[in-house]
């Protein structure tokens, strides 16, 4: 792979790739559910599953924690659900709510956890930002298999979460349960977020659901080439970040994700084939030519004529 | 036998009682109109149908059997609005998807059934549009798209929400010439309507509908000068024939 | 005045500001948005410090307004390009947030400025770094910036009152009236950044979103009357404030972590009890209405 850097290294690397790839794909799904910014409120939410998994078992064990996040985070999902459908409170609100307490929850247990003993050296503190140089060989292993999974189901499923994505009400008549769908897709969401924190924190892994879709609708005008193009954007936005962020002491791994994810934005922001800054003004560009050729056929007539 | 079968059926909406106690019975070979002000309840009583909206009460039986045991039976046209159009798709698999069912969960779609989809899309006049991205197509257009894809599924009962509204007239044409094709093929279809000038060249049976069902029946009997101002409570300028 | 009565006072006024903002939040539908400009305002005050290398409090506040408005205005451009509004929200914020905490790990070190500060805020230094007013003598320096940021906020939102009710309750008509709503939408956002920034030392960036937020929604469970839900919000604002700090006394914790979470539970109980949409309410009209419909 890149010479020079430890097997240790390497193997942090593939995971975040693998695991930007499954977020990129959970992020398309996310985009046409127009939910992108659950995806933030559910990474909040997360974190006092986290370290309630911690406090209970005393030591810092990946499958606990990603147990613990899970149910945090569903948790946090069902309030919002609950206070949408039962009160007059509109659903970004409750997210925000949602997210803002559960967060500060979080940080209460946390203070609290790492006051005590060994706390301070649970390195609970890099769930906040992210620390991909402090997974373990077997986290690793843990993450990438959770992820491959996720990426699986994805590509399993493709014409059920087309269908699903475009016209639910369609997909029920045709016998494919709304109720099914949903739930398969809320435990992918949840799944990739939990298994994402430990690398990219709880606060920035929302970037990893919400700008490689976004950057993949700028050059494509097929569901199947998105989902390929944003899978690449999220594990190539994964696996450079994270070699960004081995280049210093202590540096985050989560920030230099996100702006590697960011560049690439920028960069289909101007150059997409299909929406991009360039393509529109070609496209325009084309229109003038073709608005002005008649124009120019009789000016060069009436040259002839002259 | 009747194909539906509706019976004392209540829903409501966002907590306004919307539906209330509607009861009809529609035969095979019908080529219905629903008919009835705004907020009516018209789409609603197509989605309780369907089972897409949850009901208070009442029964809906299809062939003598609850709705989950024959779906594949039945094809719905949801309203134009009712989808994002940017998805990122073209024409043609818009309307394979409704071979899906056929097709079998968690397979591919075969060559065979985009033919069928392809022969679907040129029944509708819209051959040429087939690989066409679906937000480019017009409004018109995509209504077309939308019934090709009804017209794959091969249903005995067709359910179109709003099908005419806001369509050019070719598409017009096109749209009431494939259901009265169906409805002489035997198949049944109801259709919400919306332009009370078209009801009587259009259908043969009226439903007219203002939260409860106001007068069913053929055109002639049911869509009278009298039906049609009770249903709409007298805020209407009669403009229609009879 | 004493080390708890500063603490106190600049809670309260946190509560105070985030609860009058907050309302409006609410009902223009902006929740989200209050999330995003509290995460971009950190870049702006890094950005502030790096250039003039002080962390005062008037070069903070131009930094977190050029921030905020920067946040809203790269939001409605990616809309306006075809990006659904929550997916704008989503990329600019996490970009901007990225951006800062890039600029303190690799530029400013540990020295004023660290991440976790910024973040959850903290108020127990809050009383030790004075600055002195005439006539009253020493003050707490983010007190006094809150104290500002109150004034100017309670003066917009008063002289405007009017105004800010049609736009945030009906954008078109209020556009159709001839009022200008891009420019008062700009303008409240700002109003957003400036309170974000003055609650940053007391509860930080992530925190001042549940101050914003819950104690708002908390009083739109009680009222449909925007006056008496403004005064409810300032109200829930200022017990969150002081509940929270007393539970994180007790336990001995995270004051703002514990702000937040005594906010969400005047929430709670909101949602539960009250007489209008609280859960139990409808619980035991629901058979009333039943009834009603049976009959």
């Amino acid at each position: 792979m890149i010479a020079g850097l430890s097997p240790n290294t390497q193997w942090v690397l593939f995971s975040t790739l693998i695991l930007g790839m499954a977020a990129g794909l959970i992020g398309c799904l996310a985009y046409w559910k127009r939910q992108s910014l659950m995806s933030d409120a559910l990474s909040h939410a997360a974190l006092p599953g986290v370290v309630i998994a911690f406090a209970l078992l005393g030591f810092k064990s990946i499958p606990g924690m990603i147990a613990g996040a899970a149910v945090s985070a569903l948790l946090g999902f069902l309030f919002i659900q609950w206070i949408q459908s039962s009160s007059k409170i509109k659903e970004d609100t409750a997210m925000g709510i949602i997210l803002s307490i559960f967060f500060g929850l979080g940080m209460m247990l946390l203070s609290i956890v790492n006051r005590t003993a060994g706390g301070g050296q649970s390195g609970l503190d890099s769930f906040i930002f992210g620390q991909a140089a402090s997974m373990t060989g077997k986290d690793v292993r843990t993450m990438s298999a959770l992820a491959l999974a996720v990426i699986a189901a994805v590509a399993i499923g493709f014409k059920e979460w087309k269908l699903f994505l475009f016209d639910s009400d369609f997909a029920r008549g045709l016998g494919l349960s709304g109720k099914l769908m949903n739930g398969i897709y809320m435990t992918l969401l949840i799944l990739v977020i939990v298994i994402g924190i430990q690398a990219v924190g709880v606060i920035l892994m929302s970037a990893l659901l919400i700008i490689p879709p976004v950057s993949a609708r700028y050059w494509t005008q097929s569901f199947k080439r998105m989902l390929i193009l944003s899978a690449l954007f999220g594990g190539g936005a994964g696996a450079a970040g994270t070699w960004i962020s081995t280049l210093g002491k202590g540096w985050p791994t989560g920030p230099f994700i996100v702006v590697v994810s960011s560049s690439l934005f920028l960069i289909s922001l101007v150059f997409g084939f299909q929406k991009g800054w360039l393509a529109k003004w070609r496209h325009v560009q084309a229109h003038k030519r073709q608005a002005a050729e008649p124009l120019r056929q009789n000016a060069r007539k009436e040259e002839s004529a002259v | 036998m009747s194909d539906l079968v509706v019976a004392g059926l209540s829903a409501s909406y966002r907590q306004n009682k919307v539906l209330h106690d509607v009861s009809f019975r529609v035969q095979p070979g019908t080529l219905t109109a629903i008919v009835g002000p705004n907020g009516a309840g018209k789409s609603t009583l197509l989605k309780v149908m369907l089972g897409l909206h949850p009901r208070l009460s009442g029964e809906v039986s299809f062939w003598g059997a609850p709705f989950a045991q024959v779906k594949t039976r039945i094809g719905y046209v949801p309203q134009r609005g009712s989808v994002d159009w940017d998805f990122p798709t073209d024409a043609l698999d818009v309307v394979t998807m409704g071979l899906y069912g056929k097709v079998g969960w968690l397979r591919r779609p075969k060559a065979a059934h985009r033919e069928q989809a392809m022969a679907a899309l040129e029944k509708m006049g819209m051959a040429g549009y087939a690989r066409r991205q679906i937000s480019q197509l017009s409004g018109g257009q995509q209504q077309r798209v939308f019934l090709a894809r009804a017209l794959v599924q091969n249903s005995d009962l067709y359910f179109l929400d709003e099908p005419l509204a806001g369509v050019d007239a070719a598409t017009e044409t096109a749209i009431m010439t494939t259901l009265r094709l169906l409805k002489e093929q035997g198949k049944t279809v109801m259709v919400v309507h919306h332009d009370l000038h078209t009801v009587e060249e259009y259908f043969d049976h009226v439903l007219l509908l203002n939260r409860t069902v106001v007068a069913h029946g053929g055109t002639a009997e049911a869509f009278t000068k009298d039906q049609v101002y009770r249903a709409y409570g007298g805020a209407l300028r009669w403009t229609g024939g009879a | 005045m004493s080390y708890t009565g500063w603490i106190l006072l600049t809670a309260s006024l946190v509560g105070l500001t985030c609860g009058i903002v907050g309302t409006f939040l609410i009902l223009r539908r902006m929740a989200m948005m209050a999330d995003a400009i509290s995460h971009s305002v950190l870049l702006g005050i890094v950005v502030a410090y790096l250039i003039t290398r002080q962390l005062s409090g008037g070069h903070m506040l131009i930094g977190s307004i050029a921030a905020g408005l920067l946040t809203a205005l790269l939001v409605q451009f990616l809309h306006s390009r075809g990006v659904a509004h929550d997916a704008s929200i989503g990329v600019v914020f996490t970009t901007l947030f990225a951006a800062g905490v890039i600029l303190i790990a690799t530029q400013v070190g540990n020295a004023h400025l660290d991440v976790k500060h910024a973040l959850m805020g903290e108020i127990t230094f809050v009383p030790w770094n004075t600055v002195d007013v005439p006539w009253i003598g020493a003050v707490p320096q983010a007190t006094l910036l809150l104290f500002i940021v109150l004034l100017i906020v309670l003066t917009v939102i008063l002289a405007l009152y009017k105004e800010w009710k049609i736009t945030s309750f009906d954008p078109a008509l209020a556009a159709s009236l001839g009022l200008p709503v891009a420019l008062m939408h700009y303008l409240f956002m700002t109003l957003v950044s400036v309170t974000t920034v003055a609650s940053f030392d007391a509860v930080g960036a992530i925190m001042v979103v549940a101050m914003l937020i819950t104690p708002a929604a908390a009083a739109y469970l009680w009222t449909e009357r925007l006056s008496v839900m403004l005064l409810l919000s300032c109200a829930f604002g200022v017990l969150a404030a002081v509940a929270g700090y007393y539970i994180a006394v007790l336990l001995d914790t995270s004051i703002s972590g514990s702000m937040a979470f005594a906010a969400g539970l005047v929430f709670i109980v909101s949602f539960l009890v009250s007489p209008t949409s609280g859960v139990l309410a409808r619980r035991f009209r629901a058979p009333a209405i039943a009834e009603e419909q049976g009959r």
